[in-house]
Protein backbone atom coordinates (compact mmCIF):
# COMPACT_ATOMS: atom_id res chain seq x y z
CA UNK A 1 0.00 0.00 0.00
CA UNK A 2 1.45 3.49 -0.87
CA UNK A 3 0.77 5.53 2.12
CA UNK A 4 -1.30 8.43 3.04
CA UNK A 5 -1.82 11.81 0.21
CA UNK A 6 1.01 14.39 0.98
CA UNK A 7 2.47 17.43 -0.09
CA UNK A 8 4.42 15.68 -3.39
CA UNK A 9 0.86 14.04 -4.42
CA UNK A 10 -0.64 17.44 -4.23
CA UNK A 11 2.76 18.94 -6.35
CA UNK A 12 2.27 16.30 -8.86
CA UNK A 13 -1.57 16.66 -9.33
CA UNK A 14 -0.76 20.92 -9.59
CA UNK A 15 1.83 20.02 -12.48
CA UNK A 16 -0.80 17.66 -14.31
CA UNK A 17 -3.55 20.41 -13.88
CA UNK A 18 -0.88 22.87 -15.54
CA UNK A 19 -0.54 20.23 -18.44
CA UNK A 20 -4.68 20.79 -18.61
CA UNK A 21 -4.01 24.25 -18.64
CA UNK A 22 -1.23 24.15 -21.42
CA UNK A 23 -3.01 21.77 -23.34
CA UNK A 24 -6.41 23.58 -23.32
CA UNK A 25 -4.24 26.48 -24.91
CA UNK A 26 -2.94 24.08 -27.57
CA UNK A 27 -6.15 23.47 -28.68
CA UNK A 28 -7.85 26.77 -28.48
CA UNK A 29 -5.14 28.21 -30.15
CA UNK A 30 -4.78 25.65 -33.22
CA UNK A 31 -8.92 25.06 -33.35
CA UNK A 32 -9.05 28.93 -33.36
CA UNK A 33 -7.04 29.06 -36.12
CA UNK A 34 -8.57 26.13 -37.61
CA UNK A 35 -12.18 26.83 -36.75
CA UNK A 36 -11.92 30.52 -38.57
CA UNK A 37 -10.80 28.76 -41.37
CA UNK A 38 -13.37 26.31 -41.48
CA UNK A 39 -16.11 29.38 -40.39
CA UNK A 40 -14.97 31.13 -43.66
CA UNK A 41 -15.23 28.15 -45.67
CA UNK A 42 -18.62 27.43 -44.33
CA UNK A 43 -19.82 31.17 -45.95
CA UNK A 44 -17.75 31.06 -48.62
CA UNK A 45 -19.24 32.01 -52.23
CA UNK A 46 -18.11 28.72 -53.46
CA UNK A 47 -20.89 25.80 -53.01
CA UNK A 48 -17.73 23.03 -53.34
CA UNK A 49 -15.71 24.80 -50.52
CA UNK A 50 -18.55 25.32 -48.84
CA UNK A 51 -19.95 21.40 -49.08
CA UNK A 52 -16.21 20.21 -48.42
CA UNK A 53 -16.16 22.19 -45.08
CA UNK A 54 -19.94 21.25 -43.78
CA UNK A 55 -18.52 17.54 -44.15
CA UNK A 56 -15.47 18.09 -42.63
CA UNK A 57 -17.70 19.59 -39.82
CA UNK A 58 -20.08 16.83 -40.14
CA UNK A 59 -17.31 13.89 -39.74
CA UNK A 60 -15.46 15.38 -36.76
CA UNK A 61 -18.61 15.86 -34.98
CA UNK A 62 -19.63 12.93 -35.47
CA UNK A 63 -16.18 11.40 -34.06
CA UNK A 64 -16.06 10.66 -30.34
CA UNK A 65 -13.09 13.11 -29.57
CA UNK A 66 -11.89 9.69 -27.62
CA UNK A 67 -11.17 8.14 -30.95
CA UNK A 68 -9.32 11.01 -33.04
CA UNK A 69 -7.16 10.67 -30.26
CA UNK A 70 -6.15 6.72 -31.37
CA UNK A 71 -6.10 7.59 -34.50
CA UNK A 72 -3.50 9.80 -34.19
CA UNK A 73 -1.74 8.23 -31.30
CA UNK A 74 -1.64 4.67 -32.83
CA UNK A 75 -2.89 4.78 -36.16
CA UNK A 76 -0.70 7.13 -37.18
CA UNK A 77 2.55 5.01 -35.53
CA UNK A 78 1.10 2.09 -38.16
CA UNK A 79 1.46 4.21 -41.38
CA UNK A 80 5.23 5.08 -40.35
CA UNK A 81 4.51 8.40 -38.33
CA UNK A 82 5.74 8.73 -35.03
CA UNK A 83 3.82 10.74 -32.77
CA UNK A 84 5.24 11.83 -29.25
CA UNK A 85 1.49 12.07 -27.11
CA UNK A 86 1.49 15.72 -26.31
CA UNK A 87 1.81 15.89 -30.40
CA UNK A 88 -1.23 13.46 -30.67
CA UNK A 89 -3.22 15.28 -27.71
CA UNK A 90 -2.77 18.62 -28.96
CA UNK A 91 -3.48 17.62 -33.14
CA UNK A 92 -6.44 15.23 -32.10
CA UNK A 93 -7.92 18.52 -30.05
CA UNK A 94 -6.89 21.26 -32.74
CA UNK A 95 -9.09 18.86 -35.15
CA UNK A 96 -12.02 18.75 -32.68
CA UNK A 97 -12.02 21.93 -31.62
CA UNK A 98 -12.22 23.36 -35.21
CA UNK A 99 -15.18 22.02 -36.04
CA UNK A 100 -16.89 23.02 -33.33
CA UNK A 101 -15.48 26.79 -33.18
CA UNK A 102 -16.02 26.88 -36.94
CA UNK A 103 -19.52 25.97 -36.81
CA UNK A 104 -20.21 28.15 -33.80
CA UNK A 105 -18.22 31.45 -35.15
CA UNK A 106 -20.35 30.56 -38.92
CA UNK A 107 -23.63 31.00 -36.79
CA UNK A 108 -21.78 34.25 -35.48
CA UNK A 109 -20.97 35.59 -39.24
CA UNK A 110 -24.14 34.62 -40.30
CA UNK A 111 -26.23 36.42 -37.35
CA UNK A 112 -24.20 40.01 -38.09
CA UNK A 113 -27.92 41.22 -40.30
CA UNK A 114 -27.86 40.44 -43.81
CA UNK A 115 -28.37 44.69 -44.69
CA UNK A 116 -25.01 44.86 -43.41
CA UNK A 117 -23.40 42.87 -45.47
CA UNK A 118 -25.45 44.53 -48.40
CA UNK A 119 -24.41 48.32 -47.53
CA UNK A 120 -20.98 47.24 -47.81
CA UNK A 121 -21.54 45.59 -50.89
CA UNK A 122 -23.29 48.71 -51.89
CA UNK A 123 -20.34 50.80 -51.16
CA UNK A 124 -18.66 48.66 -53.98
CA UNK A 125 -15.97 47.35 -50.92
CA UNK A 126 -14.41 43.90 -51.71
CA UNK A 127 -15.09 40.87 -49.90
CA UNK A 128 -12.20 40.67 -48.16
CA UNK A 129 -12.60 44.09 -47.30
CA UNK A 130 -16.15 43.98 -45.82
CA UNK A 131 -15.51 40.59 -43.85
CA UNK A 132 -12.23 42.59 -42.08
CA UNK A 133 -13.97 45.97 -41.62
CA UNK A 134 -17.91 45.36 -41.69
CA UNK A 135 -18.43 41.90 -41.03
CA UNK A 136 -15.84 40.75 -38.21
CA UNK A 137 -15.71 43.52 -36.25
CA UNK A 138 -19.64 42.89 -35.32
CA UNK A 139 -19.42 38.91 -35.14
CA UNK A 140 -16.43 39.18 -33.00
CA UNK A 141 -18.39 40.95 -30.68
CA UNK A 142 -21.35 38.17 -30.93
CA UNK A 143 -19.26 35.32 -30.53
CA UNK A 144 -17.48 35.91 -27.96
CA UNK A 145 -19.98 34.51 -25.11
CA UNK A 146 -20.25 31.41 -26.89
CA UNK A 147 -16.40 30.83 -27.42
CA UNK A 148 -15.80 31.75 -23.72
CA UNK A 149 -18.34 29.33 -22.89
CA UNK A 150 -16.78 26.24 -25.42
CA UNK A 151 -13.50 26.84 -23.50
CA UNK A 152 -14.95 24.70 -20.96
CA UNK A 153 -15.88 21.77 -23.11
CA UNK A 154 -11.79 22.06 -24.29
CA UNK A 155 -10.61 21.98 -20.77
CA UNK A 156 -12.80 18.72 -19.41
CA UNK A 157 -11.97 17.24 -22.98
CA UNK A 158 -8.55 17.49 -22.37
CA UNK A 159 -8.90 15.20 -19.65
CA UNK A 160 -8.89 12.59 -22.79
CA UNK A 161 -5.65 13.07 -23.29
CA UNK A 162 -4.92 10.34 -20.43
CA UNK A 163 -6.35 7.50 -23.01
CA UNK A 164 -2.65 8.25 -24.88
CA UNK A 165 -0.63 8.44 -21.67
CA UNK A 166 -0.32 12.07 -21.82
CA UNK A 167 -0.15 13.10 -18.17
CA UNK A 168 -2.58 15.62 -17.39
CA UNK A 169 -4.81 16.04 -14.11
CA UNK A 170 -6.80 13.27 -14.77
CA UNK A 171 -4.14 10.98 -15.96
CA UNK A 172 -1.77 12.46 -12.96
CA UNK A 173 -4.96 11.85 -10.69
CA UNK A 174 -5.40 8.15 -11.99
CA UNK A 175 -1.15 7.73 -11.30
CA UNK A 176 -1.39 8.36 -7.81
CA UNK A 177 -4.65 6.74 -7.05
CA UNK A 178 -2.58 3.60 -8.50
CA UNK A 179 -0.66 3.63 -5.73
CA UNK A 180 -2.12 5.38 -2.37
CA UNK A 181 -6.10 3.02 -3.56
CA UNK A 182 -8.44 6.71 -2.59
CA UNK A 183 -10.41 6.88 -5.53
CA UNK A 184 -12.90 9.15 -3.38
CA UNK A 185 -10.69 11.32 -1.96
CA UNK A 186 -8.58 11.54 -5.02
CA UNK A 187 -11.31 11.98 -7.61
CA UNK A 188 -12.69 14.62 -5.66
CA UNK A 189 -10.20 16.25 -5.64
CA UNK A 190 -9.81 16.15 -9.31
CA UNK A 191 -13.12 16.95 -9.78
CA UNK A 192 -12.68 20.22 -7.81
CA UNK A 193 -9.62 21.53 -9.61
CA UNK A 194 -11.53 20.94 -12.82
CA UNK A 195 -14.27 22.70 -11.12
CA UNK A 196 -12.15 25.64 -10.31
CA UNK A 197 -10.84 25.55 -13.83
CA UNK A 198 -14.14 25.58 -15.56
CA UNK A 199 -16.18 27.85 -13.45
CA UNK A 200 -14.56 31.29 -13.73
CA UNK A 201 -14.42 31.23 -17.52
CA UNK A 202 -18.75 30.06 -16.97
CA UNK A 203 -19.28 32.76 -15.39
CA UNK A 204 -16.90 34.99 -17.51
CA UNK A 205 -18.81 33.53 -20.53
CA UNK A 206 -22.44 34.68 -18.66
CA UNK A 207 -21.68 38.13 -17.88
CA UNK A 208 -20.36 38.86 -21.66
CA UNK A 209 -24.03 37.29 -23.01
CA UNK A 210 -25.62 39.54 -20.27
CA UNK A 211 -23.35 42.68 -21.05
CA UNK A 212 -23.86 41.52 -24.98
CA UNK A 213 -27.14 41.36 -25.48
CA UNK A 214 -28.63 44.79 -25.36
CA UNK A 215 -25.51 45.37 -28.10
CA UNK A 216 -26.83 42.62 -29.97
CA UNK A 217 -30.23 43.69 -30.25
CA UNK A 218 -29.08 47.37 -31.33
CA UNK A 219 -27.43 46.32 -34.27
CA UNK A 220 -30.69 43.69 -35.29
CA UNK A 221 -32.46 46.86 -35.51
CA UNK A 222 -30.14 49.02 -37.21
CA UNK B 1 -19.03 67.07 -60.07
CA UNK B 2 -21.18 65.82 -63.31
CA UNK B 3 -18.16 64.68 -65.42
CA UNK B 4 -19.29 63.19 -68.41
CA UNK B 5 -17.20 60.23 -69.51
CA UNK B 6 -18.83 59.01 -72.20
CA UNK B 7 -20.47 60.56 -75.63
CA UNK B 8 -22.91 58.31 -76.72
CA UNK B 9 -25.98 58.38 -75.33
CA UNK B 10 -24.33 60.51 -72.63
CA UNK B 11 -27.78 61.28 -71.30
CA UNK B 12 -28.48 57.94 -70.21
CA UNK B 13 -27.57 57.21 -66.93
CA UNK B 14 -30.40 54.06 -66.37
CA UNK B 15 -31.76 51.82 -68.55
CA UNK B 16 -33.76 48.61 -68.12
CA UNK B 17 -35.35 46.91 -71.08
CA UNK B 18 -37.66 44.14 -70.85
CA UNK B 19 -36.43 42.78 -67.49
CA UNK B 20 -37.68 39.38 -65.98
CA UNK B 21 -37.20 38.41 -62.80
CA UNK B 22 -38.97 35.45 -60.64
CA UNK B 23 -37.94 34.28 -57.22
CA UNK B 24 -39.43 30.96 -57.53
CA UNK B 25 -42.33 30.28 -59.39
CA UNK B 26 -43.07 34.09 -58.47
CA UNK B 27 -42.97 36.25 -61.40
CA UNK B 28 -41.65 39.53 -59.78
CA UNK B 29 -40.61 41.13 -62.87
CA UNK B 30 -42.62 40.96 -66.12
CA UNK B 31 -40.89 42.83 -68.62
CA UNK B 32 -40.25 45.95 -67.27
CA UNK B 33 -38.40 48.88 -69.06
CA UNK B 34 -37.57 52.42 -68.09
CA UNK B 35 -35.14 55.43 -68.59
CA UNK B 36 -33.51 57.66 -66.61
CA UNK B 37 -31.54 60.31 -67.98
CA UNK B 38 -28.65 62.68 -66.08
CA UNK B 39 -30.09 64.88 -63.84
CA UNK B 40 -33.69 63.26 -63.55
CA UNK B 41 -35.42 62.40 -60.82
CA UNK B 42 -37.33 58.56 -61.43
CA UNK B 43 -40.15 57.67 -58.75
CA UNK B 44 -41.48 54.01 -58.72
CA UNK B 45 -44.45 53.51 -57.12
CA UNK B 46 -46.92 51.15 -56.32
CA UNK B 47 -48.46 48.13 -54.31
CA UNK B 48 -46.27 46.79 -51.77
CA UNK B 49 -45.65 43.35 -54.15
CA UNK B 50 -45.45 45.36 -57.22
CA UNK B 51 -42.31 44.55 -57.76
CA UNK B 52 -40.73 48.31 -57.93
CA UNK B 53 -37.94 47.69 -55.13
CA UNK B 54 -36.91 44.24 -56.93
CA UNK B 55 -36.85 46.78 -59.66
CA UNK B 56 -34.53 48.97 -58.38
CA UNK B 57 -32.15 46.36 -56.36
CA UNK B 58 -31.90 44.94 -59.73
CA UNK B 59 -29.81 47.96 -61.02
CA UNK B 60 -26.95 47.43 -58.61
CA UNK B 61 -26.88 43.77 -59.01
CA UNK B 62 -28.78 43.13 -55.46
CA UNK B 63 -30.83 40.70 -57.61
CA UNK B 64 -29.69 39.07 -60.95
CA UNK B 65 -31.85 39.49 -63.70
CA UNK B 66 -33.33 36.31 -65.67
CA UNK B 67 -33.89 37.88 -69.00
CA UNK B 68 -33.47 41.62 -70.90
CA UNK B 69 -31.45 43.99 -70.12
CA UNK B 70 -29.98 46.82 -67.63
CA UNK B 71 -27.32 49.46 -68.60
CA UNK B 72 -25.93 51.69 -65.67
CA UNK B 73 -23.36 54.38 -66.36
CA UNK B 74 -22.02 52.42 -69.20
CA UNK B 75 -22.37 49.34 -67.27
CA UNK B 76 -23.97 46.18 -68.82
CA UNK B 77 -25.55 44.96 -65.17
CA UNK B 78 -26.70 41.71 -66.81
CA UNK B 79 -23.74 40.92 -67.78
CA UNK B 80 -22.46 37.69 -65.96
CA UNK B 81 -18.46 39.37 -66.35
CA UNK B 82 -20.24 42.73 -64.89
CA UNK B 83 -17.49 44.77 -62.78
CA UNK B 84 -19.26 44.53 -59.86
CA UNK B 85 -17.31 46.97 -57.62
CA UNK B 86 -16.92 49.34 -60.70
CA UNK B 87 -21.34 49.55 -61.07
CA UNK B 88 -21.21 50.31 -57.10
CA UNK B 89 -18.85 52.98 -57.23
CA UNK B 90 -21.03 55.06 -59.60
CA UNK B 91 -24.39 54.01 -58.29
CA UNK B 92 -25.08 54.74 -54.14
CA UNK B 93 -28.07 53.01 -52.43
CA UNK B 94 -29.33 53.96 -49.39
CA UNK B 95 -31.94 51.50 -48.27
CA UNK B 96 -34.91 51.69 -45.45
CA UNK B 97 -33.18 50.64 -42.03
CA UNK B 98 -30.32 52.91 -42.70
CA UNK B 99 -27.67 50.27 -41.92
CA UNK B 100 -24.75 52.53 -41.20
CA UNK B 101 -22.26 50.42 -39.68
CA UNK B 102 -22.88 50.29 -35.86
CA UNK B 103 -19.32 49.66 -34.54
CA UNK B 104 -17.61 52.49 -36.10
CA UNK B 105 -17.95 56.59 -35.98
CA UNK B 106 -20.19 58.54 -38.48
CA UNK B 107 -16.78 59.67 -39.32
CA UNK B 108 -15.48 56.33 -39.98
CA UNK B 109 -18.82 55.13 -41.62
CA UNK B 110 -18.22 58.15 -44.59
CA UNK B 111 -14.75 57.71 -44.85
CA UNK B 112 -14.63 53.76 -45.13
CA UNK B 113 -14.94 53.44 -48.35
CA UNK B 114 -13.40 56.18 -50.09
CA UNK B 115 -10.11 55.34 -48.42
CA UNK B 116 -10.69 51.58 -49.07
CA UNK B 117 -11.50 51.55 -52.85
CA UNK B 118 -10.70 54.41 -54.13
CA UNK B 119 -7.97 55.09 -52.05
CA UNK B 120 -7.51 58.45 -51.10
CA UNK B 121 -5.93 59.70 -48.08
CA UNK B 122 -7.44 59.85 -44.92
CA UNK B 123 -7.48 63.18 -44.31
CA UNK B 124 -9.02 63.97 -47.88
CA UNK B 125 -11.55 61.60 -46.91
CA UNK B 126 -12.03 63.14 -43.84
CA UNK B 127 -12.33 66.60 -45.38
CA UNK B 128 -14.99 64.93 -47.72
CA UNK B 129 -16.86 63.64 -44.44
CA UNK B 130 -17.21 67.00 -42.89
CA UNK B 131 -18.57 68.27 -46.66
CA UNK B 132 -21.12 65.84 -47.07
CA UNK B 133 -22.25 65.62 -43.67
CA UNK B 134 -22.79 69.42 -43.78
CA UNK B 135 -24.86 69.24 -46.99
CA UNK B 136 -27.17 66.93 -44.97
CA UNK B 137 -26.80 68.81 -41.83
CA UNK B 138 -25.29 66.65 -39.44
CA UNK B 139 -21.58 68.35 -39.35
CA UNK B 140 -21.72 67.95 -35.28
CA UNK B 141 -22.27 64.26 -35.48
CA UNK B 142 -19.21 63.37 -37.16
CA UNK B 143 -17.32 61.70 -33.90
CA UNK B 144 -20.90 59.93 -32.53
CA UNK B 145 -22.02 56.32 -33.29
CA UNK B 146 -24.80 55.48 -34.81
CA UNK B 147 -26.99 54.59 -32.17
CA UNK B 148 -26.51 58.13 -30.79
CA UNK B 149 -28.54 59.36 -33.36
CA UNK B 150 -31.88 59.61 -34.17
CA UNK B 151 -33.56 57.49 -37.02
CA UNK B 152 -33.60 60.25 -39.28
CA UNK B 153 -30.22 61.77 -38.22
CA UNK B 154 -29.09 57.80 -39.05
CA UNK B 155 -30.64 58.24 -42.48
CA UNK B 156 -29.15 61.30 -43.61
CA UNK B 157 -25.76 60.04 -42.41
CA UNK B 158 -26.12 56.97 -44.73
CA UNK B 159 -26.99 59.27 -47.06
CA UNK B 160 -24.25 61.53 -46.99
CA UNK B 161 -21.92 57.95 -46.70
CA UNK B 162 -23.18 56.98 -49.96
CA UNK B 163 -22.34 60.32 -51.52
CA UNK B 164 -18.79 60.53 -50.12
CA UNK B 165 -18.58 57.86 -53.28
CA UNK B 166 -19.28 60.79 -55.47
CA UNK B 167 -22.28 58.25 -56.97
CA UNK B 168 -23.56 59.30 -60.93
CA UNK B 169 -26.58 57.97 -59.58
CA UNK B 170 -28.55 57.75 -56.21
CA UNK B 171 -31.13 55.07 -55.42
CA UNK B 172 -33.24 55.26 -52.48
CA UNK B 173 -35.23 52.33 -51.45
CA UNK B 174 -38.00 53.87 -49.16
CA UNK B 175 -35.87 55.28 -46.99
CA UNK B 176 -38.62 57.10 -45.16
CA UNK B 177 -40.43 54.17 -44.40
CA UNK B 178 -39.05 53.53 -41.37
CA UNK B 179 -39.94 57.39 -39.81
CA UNK B 180 -42.10 58.81 -38.63
CA UNK B 181 -43.71 62.33 -40.13
CA UNK B 182 -40.99 64.77 -38.47
CA UNK B 183 -38.19 62.45 -38.95
CA UNK B 184 -39.14 61.48 -42.73
CA UNK B 185 -39.76 65.74 -43.31
CA UNK B 186 -36.09 66.31 -42.46
CA UNK B 187 -34.92 63.80 -44.73
CA UNK B 188 -37.14 64.65 -47.56
CA UNK B 189 -35.78 67.60 -47.68
CA UNK B 190 -32.18 66.58 -48.02
CA UNK B 191 -32.98 64.62 -51.24
CA UNK B 192 -34.67 67.45 -52.63
CA UNK B 193 -31.61 69.45 -52.10
CA UNK B 194 -29.34 66.63 -54.25
CA UNK B 195 -32.00 66.78 -56.66
CA UNK B 196 -31.96 70.46 -56.88
CA UNK B 197 -27.77 69.88 -57.55
CA UNK B 198 -28.79 67.97 -60.48
CA UNK B 199 -27.97 64.28 -58.94
CA UNK B 200 -29.59 61.02 -60.59
CA UNK B 201 -31.80 59.59 -58.76
CA UNK B 202 -34.22 56.24 -58.70
CA UNK B 203 -36.12 55.94 -55.43
CA UNK B 204 -39.26 53.57 -54.15
CA UNK B 205 -41.15 55.66 -51.76
CA UNK B 206 -44.67 55.87 -50.36
CA UNK B 207 -44.71 59.63 -50.11
CA UNK B 208 -47.23 60.43 -52.68
CA UNK B 209 -47.15 64.21 -51.59
CA UNK B 210 -43.12 64.37 -51.80
CA UNK B 211 -43.40 62.31 -55.58
CA UNK B 212 -45.57 65.57 -56.59
CA UNK B 213 -43.07 67.47 -55.99
CA UNK B 214 -39.86 66.13 -57.09
CA UNK B 215 -40.39 63.60 -59.97
CA UNK B 216 -39.80 64.04 -63.60
CA UNK B 217 -41.06 60.78 -63.84
CA UNK B 218 -43.46 58.49 -62.39
CA UNK B 219 -43.36 55.02 -63.13
CA UNK B 220 -46.15 53.02 -61.26
CA UNK B 221 -45.58 49.19 -61.07
CA UNK B 222 -48.33 47.34 -60.57
CA UNK B 223 -48.09 43.33 -60.83
CA UNK B 224 -44.41 43.16 -62.14
CA UNK B 225 -45.05 45.86 -64.88
CA UNK B 226 -45.06 49.13 -66.00
CA UNK B 227 -48.57 49.54 -65.58
CA UNK B 228 -48.46 53.44 -66.57
CA UNK B 229 -45.89 55.96 -67.04
CA UNK B 230 -45.68 59.91 -67.19
CA UNK B 231 -44.33 63.09 -65.79
CA UNK B 232 -45.57 64.19 -61.44
CA UNK B 233 -48.98 64.84 -63.15
CA UNK B 234 -50.27 61.52 -63.93
CA UNK B 235 -50.36 61.45 -60.03
CA UNK B 236 -53.26 63.66 -59.87
CA UNK B 237 -54.98 62.64 -63.19
CA UNK B 238 -54.27 59.07 -63.36
CA UNK B 239 -55.32 57.27 -67.11
CA UNK B 240 -55.77 54.10 -65.45
CA UNK B 241 -58.47 52.50 -62.75
CA UNK B 242 -55.19 50.99 -61.23
CA UNK B 243 -53.46 54.40 -60.36
CA UNK B 244 -56.27 56.30 -59.49
CA UNK B 245 -57.31 53.76 -57.17
CA UNK B 246 -53.54 53.43 -55.77
CA UNK B 247 -53.57 57.30 -55.87
CA UNK B 248 -57.06 57.51 -53.89
CA UNK B 249 -55.88 55.46 -51.22
CA UNK B 250 -52.47 56.30 -50.88
CA UNK B 251 -53.78 60.26 -50.16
Amino acid sequence: MGGSLNANHLMFLGYGALWTIGLSLIGLLGGGIAGFIVALCRISPSRIVRLLSAGYVQLIQGTPLLVIMFLTYFGLPALGVTVSPLMAAGASLTIFVSAYLGEIWRGCFESVPKPQWEAAEGLALSRSQRMMKVILPQAIRIATPPTVGFMVQIIKNTSLASVVGFVELARSGQIINNSLFEPFLIYTIIAVIYFALCYPLSRFSHRLEMRGGPARIELEAA
Amino acid sequence: MHKITRTDAASSVVGLSDVHKSFGALKVLNGVSFEVNRGEVLVLIGRSGSGKSTALRCIDRFETIDSGEIVVCGHRVSDPKLDLRALRQDVGIVFQSYNLFPHLTIEENITLAPCSVKGISKAQAKEQARRVLAQVGLEDKLHQYPEQLSGGQQQRAAIARSLAMQPKVMLFDEVTSALDPELTGEVLKVIEALAADGMTMVMVTHEMGFAKGIANRVVFMHHGKVHETGPAAILTSPATPELAQFVGAGL
